[in-house]
């Protein structure tokens, strides 16, 4: 039943961490705003979309010149 | 019809652009810059997202010059610079993304981000190609005007504290371990191998205590230092000496293998107490309530250098402008220091200052005063004094406006936890002294005991969450106040003094009559196209409601500064303005009025009446609150208004007329020191003293982001009526907060029993103590929901 040392070890190292990442998360400044990202992620997709318009434009148009 | 960029109803001219409406010239112009730019998603964010921009490109010379400019900027190096912005009309989610799209509309930004909540843009860009003025004037002309102030200038960047966040982390994160590793003593399993791992498991608990007591814990500690140094028994006190005696019990019974100790309790209870402070902590960072002057002066302003016989513009910071040094100040400019006119003529509107709503005109060589502003053209002023020494600043740093006196105020918790202390230790001394004789042995134990149980976590818990939940509400009902404590000052509020001015009128608005002979068409034609021609408030005012008239051009046209207008077409001459221009004697009572007199061809024809336009529902607000306080209405203003005044309000509102800003703070404190606890509510710099020396002021404001002095609470006019339901509102936070006291005594004496009969097994503490935490915390955030409800039912 030793075992349970062991467990318990690898337990409480993984419980660390997750709390190192949770203190450099805070020291990052992730909670500072948790409002903007939520947000902001909804954006992504239009603007990728838009990037891709105009490179297939930009395409269009040298197909055109060749 | 309303504008397609800003959603405002397009008024006096409007325009049509590419099948839309705009009402304004800026408006079409933002959308114009996003068309083109392929920005029209902006629109389909949301709808009528946008703010008219008022765009006036000279403010911002001042950033042109490096020391001023480097003073704003983060970060710069090479040609990366990193400025950051608080930008006030911030206000969805097309905000976020046209100013995350900044590089869009100009290459020289290199990437822009917001912080939503704080309304704060972080922007970099490369300063070869696009300078700090440039980057100002593209978000002023999107109509997202960056607040740049004279304070923010001279304000350190302040450090982000994450100190809360990171003690609750680490309670949390050792309450979570040390529950887990409690399982076993819990269910108290007679199992072989589990017995055999007990210690282990009872030395971890001990080592995860370790940072909760030593760090999490550690602000209760010096707080009830500090108050047994000043000899106050504060909250705190109980709370800390029941984590040191379950943390010294606890790991003495681990020591002598006594048992598994209260390790779970004590890390539950120190986080439960953060989660509490964490919750009433929650303020509004993006609104400012301790402004002075400072935020509302220039930074810089342009000074007139004369150089053999030239003059020469320049930017120079304020502070820098010297006696006897020729300052311009132009339209809706505001004067930052006192001086003499140089000018012919000058309009002076100093309703910031003193309250009065119109504004005052000045000649030549007459003294204007800092903080007065210009309307209509550009003038001259010599300075006379410094900045520094100005009537406006000096009066601010009157010892009486800055003492922002924080009379030792006693929160409730604070008044019960006085005679909670001193009974709980009573109680366990004579507890101890009885087992002392009945069973020596246990009476350490019987002490420690009744120390834990009685520690007041439910009693600390009660006012954060309930007063917490009510901030919340009451910003959401766009009433934001600056602390917790607020409320309960609010609760014990027996005199109300309202500013006329801009807090129960509705600024820059005004009813207009006319009374006298009716004019012709032809008149009313002439009419306008004077008025057209003159920039005086009064003109401006009168002229958009005649504005249906043709307008002609005008033969003659004169205007003189103080008086009036004559103006001819025609055969028709025309004066309007001023009973001494026109000729006609003036009553006393017409005096006190703001009018605007006509003739034509020398035969008097009647007068405009000007009357201030009254918030809605003033009379009622009225009615409501003179049943339980005593209202006051207190007045910059002369006693013009008083005849309607007292007909629309309740009789018993007292009225004081003609009150100069320190007038009013002395009034405030004459009630003050008659034992009466007074609420001001106003709007400008005229009411700051009062509002700082009130035991609660509170800002009335159109746009809260844009002028508050410093007060306890900022509150937008649109929630003006409210104000009655926000005072019951708190009143039945404080009888909530009462009851979960009594709640939390209940629990209390339960807990007592178990203890001083010598029955406190480990799991006893660990279901009682989480259990009335918890069940505090739901019954007053469940209480305060429903009294708040009253507030959105009506």
């Amino acid at each position: 039943m030793n075992i349970i040392y062991l467990l318990l070890a690898i337990s409480v190292i993984v419980a660390l961490v997750f709390f190192a990442a949770f203190i450099i998360s805070v020291k990052n400044g992730q909670y500072d705003d948790v409002y903007t990202p939520s947000v902001r992620m909804l954006f992504e997709d239009e603007l990728v979309d838009q990037e891709k318009e105009t490179h297939q434009q930009s395409t269009v148009n040298k197909v055109k010149s060749n | 019809m309303n504008c397609y960029h800003c959603g405002e109803e397009c008024q006096e001219e409007h325009l049509y652009y590419k099948d839309k409406n705009f009402c304004c010239n800026g408006c079409k112009t933002v959308f114009e810059i996003l068309e083109t730019n392929d920005l029209s998603y902006y629109y389909e964010l949301e709808q009528a997202p946008g703010i008219s921009p008022k765009t006036n490109k000279n403010r911002f010379a001042f950033l042109d010059d490096a020391e001023i400019a480097a003073k704003f900027l983060e970060f710069q190096d090479g040609d990366l610079s990193i400025v950051s912005f608080l930008i006030p009309s911030m206000h969805c989610s097309s905000c976020i993304w046209i100013l995350e799209n900044l590089k869009k509309l100009e290459p020289g930004i290199k990437s822009s981000q917001v912080d939503f909540p704080r309304k704060t843009i972080r922007l970099s860009f490369r300063n070869q190609s696009v300078s700090l003025r440039e980057v100002v004037i593209l978000l002023t002309r999107l109509g997202y005007e960056p607040n740049i102030s004279l304070d923010d200038f001279e304000k350190k960047k302040e450090k982000v504290d994450r100190q809360l966040i990171y003690r609750l982390g680490v309670a949390g994160f050792a309450f979570g371990n040390i529950m887990f590793l409690s399982f076993p003593e819990y269910f108290e399993l007679r199992e072989f191998w589990l017995e055999q791992f007990k210690p282990v498991f009872r030395w971890l608990m001990f080592f995860f205590s370790l940072p909760v007591v030593f760090y999490a814990a550690s602000d209760y500690f010096s707080s009830a230092y500090k108050g047994l140094r000043s000899k106050m028994l504060n909250i705190d006190i109980p709370i800390a000496l029941g984590i040191i005696v379950l943390f010294v019990r606890s790991s003495t019974d681990i020591l002598l293998n006594l048992g598994s100790g209260f390790f779970d309790s004590l890390s539950g209870l120190v986080f439960f107490l953060l989660l509490g402070k964490f919750f009433q902590q929650k303020t509004y960072r993006f609104l400012s309530f301790e402004r002075d002057y400072k935020s509302y002066f220039p930074i810089a302003v342009t000074r007139l250098r004369s150089e053999n016989g030239c003059f020469e513009e320049e930017q120079v910071q304020v502070y820098q402008i010297r006696k006897g040094d020729r300052i311009v100040i132009r339209n809706a400019e505001l004067i930052p220091m006192d001086g003499l006119l140089l000018s012919e003529e000058a309009l002076i509107d100093y309703s910031f200052v003193t309250g009065e709503a119109e504004p005052v005109s000045r000649k030549k060589g007459d003294h204007l005063f800092a903080g007065g502003r210009q309307q209509g053209g550009l003038i001259e002023i010599e300075a006379t004094k410094e900045v520094k020494q100005s009537y406006l600043t000096q009066l601010w740093s009157h010892e009486s406006f800055t003492k922002k006196t924080e009379k030792s105020f006693k929160t409730l918790t604070d008044q019960i936890s006085r005679r909670f202390t001193l009974s709980v230790i009573s109680i366990a001394i004579l507890s101890g002294i009885f087992w002392l004789f009945y069973d020596s042995a246990q009476a350490l134990n019987v002490i420690t005991a009744v120390l834990i149980i009685a520690c007041p976590c439910a009693i600390a818990l009660a006012a954060p969450f309930t007063l917490g939940n009510l901030l919340r509400i009451f910003g959401k009902n766009r009433l934001y106040l600056k602390n917790a404590s607020i409320i309960e000052k609010m609760a014990g509020i027996d005199t109300i003094i309202f500013d006329k001015t801009g807090t129960i009128t509705a600024t820059g608005k005004k009813q207009i009559s006319y009374e006298g002979i009716t004019l012709s068409e032809e008149e009313l034609e002439l009419l306008s196209s004077s008025l057209r021609a003159s920039n005086h408030p009064l003109s401006r005012s009168l002229y958009a409601l005649l504005k249906r008239h043709h307008i002609k051009v005008l033969e003659d046209f004169e205007e003189i500064p103080g008086k009036g207008i004559l103006s001819r077409q025609g055969n028709n001459h025309m004066k309007i303005g001023s009973t001494s221009l026109l000729g006609q004697p003036s009553s006393t009572e017409n005096f006190q009025k703001t009018q605007v007199h006509i003739s034509n061809n020398e035969e008097y024809k009647g007068y405009f009446t000007f009357q201030n336009l009254y918030r809605e529902g003033t009379a009622a607000l009225f009615q409501q609150l003179s049943k339980n306080y005593e209202v006051i209405l207190l007045s910059g203003d002369n006693q013009g208004e008083e005849r309607r005044l007292k007909e629309m309000l309740p009789k018993n509102v007292q009225m004081h007329f003609n009150q100069k800003p320190g007038e009013k703070l002395e009034f405030v404190k004459r009630l003050q020191q008659q034992g009466k606890k007074v609420m001001m509510v106003g709007d400008g710099l005229n009411d700051a003293g009062a509002l700082a020396a009130s035991d609660v002021g509170i800002a009335i404001s159109e746009d809260i982001n844009v002028f508050s002095p410093a007060c306890d609470g900022i509150m937008d006019a649109r929630s003006y009526q409210q104000l009655g339901r926000f005072l019951k509102i708190s009143q039945g936070g404080i009888s909530i907060i009462q009851w979960s006291f009594l709640l939390s005594l209940a629990y209390n004496l339960v807990g007592l029993g178990f203890a001083i009969s010598g029955n406190l097994m480990p799991v006893v503490a660990a279901i009682l103590m989480p259990l009335s935490s918890i069940s505090v915390v739901v019954f007053t955030t469940f209480l305060s929901n429903l009294i708040s409800r009253k507030i959105k039912s009506v």
